[in-house]
């Protein structure tokens, strides 16, 4: 058995809320050991090192989605990142455009509540129509798996961060937003059109604002499938508008 | 009665506009290099050639004006694909450092693939329009000699290399993109599919730099050593005069 590596860890640190403080790089030393992880390496650096370092997490399993940054330069979760595919030097920053919190933690959650909004992303059903007491309608299994594809999503932000578009654009739904209203177009209880989902996504801050530099598809630790997704958006869109 | 407003079509429509004439202008690339190519062949294949664009081998004599209708047809679909792809273009200094600065960290293929799309464009604004008015007011003056002739004399040379190197990265990575973006052909597995179109699209670069630069080598080669003082005019060895 050769030694553990010893890995040197960049991250980059800024508490917006202190008047004096700079956004620096400051340098961590970490033994690596087997199967570590990301998270590992930052509860370790907090531990022995540091224990104001700010960098969120809660289910250490890749579902909550928190514990996403700029893992050397590319959005990911820090949780699902094996120290033995990186380097031995690593820079971690927090993820673009969100609000900064402080260090590597960010405010996704307020940012992912506007979208929502913005995008209705709930079933939109006729409520005066709607009797509460009818058995609710089946749905087929293929329906249902294909929603739950798409449901998957973790709200984590890596997409946003790869996206070059919304970077450039910061109205742009991204494809967290496009792949809310994938699922939602899938789901045969949402009664809205297609004329009212282009009304939604039909324009430059829409479906049609995606330069398709697939930063998304590849950076998507939940591996969904935002290119096709987009792709069938944007031919359905079309077809609405011809 | 609220009478429901209609949707603005706007925006689907001009994304397919570029998308369309995108597409058009790239199979005509690639069909435009394959037959300037002819002079690989000989000066008098390529005359040939340029003879069957002018109508010969179809109406028994040469219009040189069918040329001229082409290059204005080619140069419509260039405008409309110029002003509905512009739209992307990072529109300050701001947005491109921005996108720039992005495209260097994620260290990603496509990201980077979209900046070379940007460049060749913006390239293309100025050199793709003059070459098109050129075809379009000189329509006559195709052919082994007279283009050889543009190529040296009339110092064409370097902007159709920058042409060149420019619209075949664009034609080709466009193609890759547009596929891509509108969903065809991406079968059961979007990741094997991509893959493969990604390597058909460096294939096609390879090939058609090769041949491009290998033609206007040969028509540099042409307009170097031919002694002009007969004219630029090239006389068929097939046909009496």
């Amino acid at each position: 058995m050769s030694e553990p590596r010893t890995l040197t860890i960049n991250i980059l640190r800024f508490d917006p809320h202190d008047k004096n403080d700079v956004p620096h790089i400051e340098s961590f030393k970490v033994k690596e050991a087997d199967g570590m992880t990301l998270y590992v390496v930052l509860n370790e650096i907090r531990e022995h090192h540091d224990n104001s370092l700010k960098f969120d997490f809660v289910c250490r399993a890749g579902i909550c989605g928190s514990c996403s940054m700029l893992i050397d330069g590319r959005p990911g979760l820090a949780c699902r990142t094996l120290t033995k595919k990186l380097g031995s030097t690593i820079t971690l920053a927090p993820l673009p455009l969100f609000e900064l919190i402080g260090d590597l933690s960010v405010y996704t959650g307020k940012w992912m509540r506007g979208l929502n909004e913005r995008l209705e992303t709930w079933i939109h059903d006729k409520e005066s129509s709607f009797n509460v007491d009818a058995l609710e309608e089946r749905m087929e299994p293929e329906v249902a798996d294909a929603i739950y594809e798409l449901d998957r999503c973790i709200e984590c932000g890596c997409c946003v961060a790869g996206c070059g578009t919304i970077q450039m654009r910061e109205n742009f739904v991204g494809a967290v937003g496009l792949n809310k209203i994938a699922r939602y177009h899938l789901d045969p209880r949402d009664k809205r059109s297609d004329e009212e989902y282009y009304e939604i996504i039909g324009n430059e801050e829409g479906v049609f604002g995606c330069m398709t530099l697939l930063g998304c598809e590849d950076v998507c630790p939940k591996e969904l499938p935002l290119q096709s997704k987009i792709a069938y958006l944007r031919r359905m869109m079309l077809k609405t508008a011809l | 009665m609220i009478k429901k407003k209609s949707i603005d079509k706007t925006a689907a429509r001009v994304d397919f506009i570029q998308s369309a004439t995108g597409v058009i202008l790239a199979f005509f690339i690639m069909a435009h290099l394959l037959f300037e190519a002819s002079i690989l062949i000989s000066k008098e294949a390529m005359y040939q050639v340029t003879i069957m664009f002018e109508g010969y081998y179809f109406f028994g004599e040469k219009y040189p004006g069918i040329i001229s209708f082409l290059a204005a047809a080619i140069g419509v679909i260039f405008i409309l694909h110029t002003v509905t792809a512009l739209r992307r273009f990072p529109a300050s200094y701001r947005e491109y450092k921005i996108i720039k600065k992005h495209t260097q960290r994620m260290q990603h293929e496509d990201s980077s693939l979209w900046m070379i799309q940007v460049i060749t464009g913006f390239a293309m604004f100025f050199v793709g329009f003059v070459h098109i008015y050129i075809m379009m007011t000189q329509p006559s003056n195709i052919g082994p000699y007279a283009s050889s002739s543009r190529v040296v004399d009339e110092f064409m040379g370097p902007l159709y290399l920058v042409l060149l190197v420019s619209v075949v990265l664009h034609a080709f990575v466009g193609l890759y993109r547009v596929t891509i973006k509108w969903g065809f052909f991406e079968g059961k597995n979007t990741k094997t599919s991509r893959k493969r179109f990604k390597l058909l699209m460096k294939s096609a670069i390879a090939f058609y730099l090769l041949i491009g630069l290998a033609s206007l080598g040969k028509y540099t080669y042409i307009g170097l050593t031919h002694d002009f003082s007969d004219g630029i005019k090239y006389k068929s060895t097939q046909e009496s005069h």
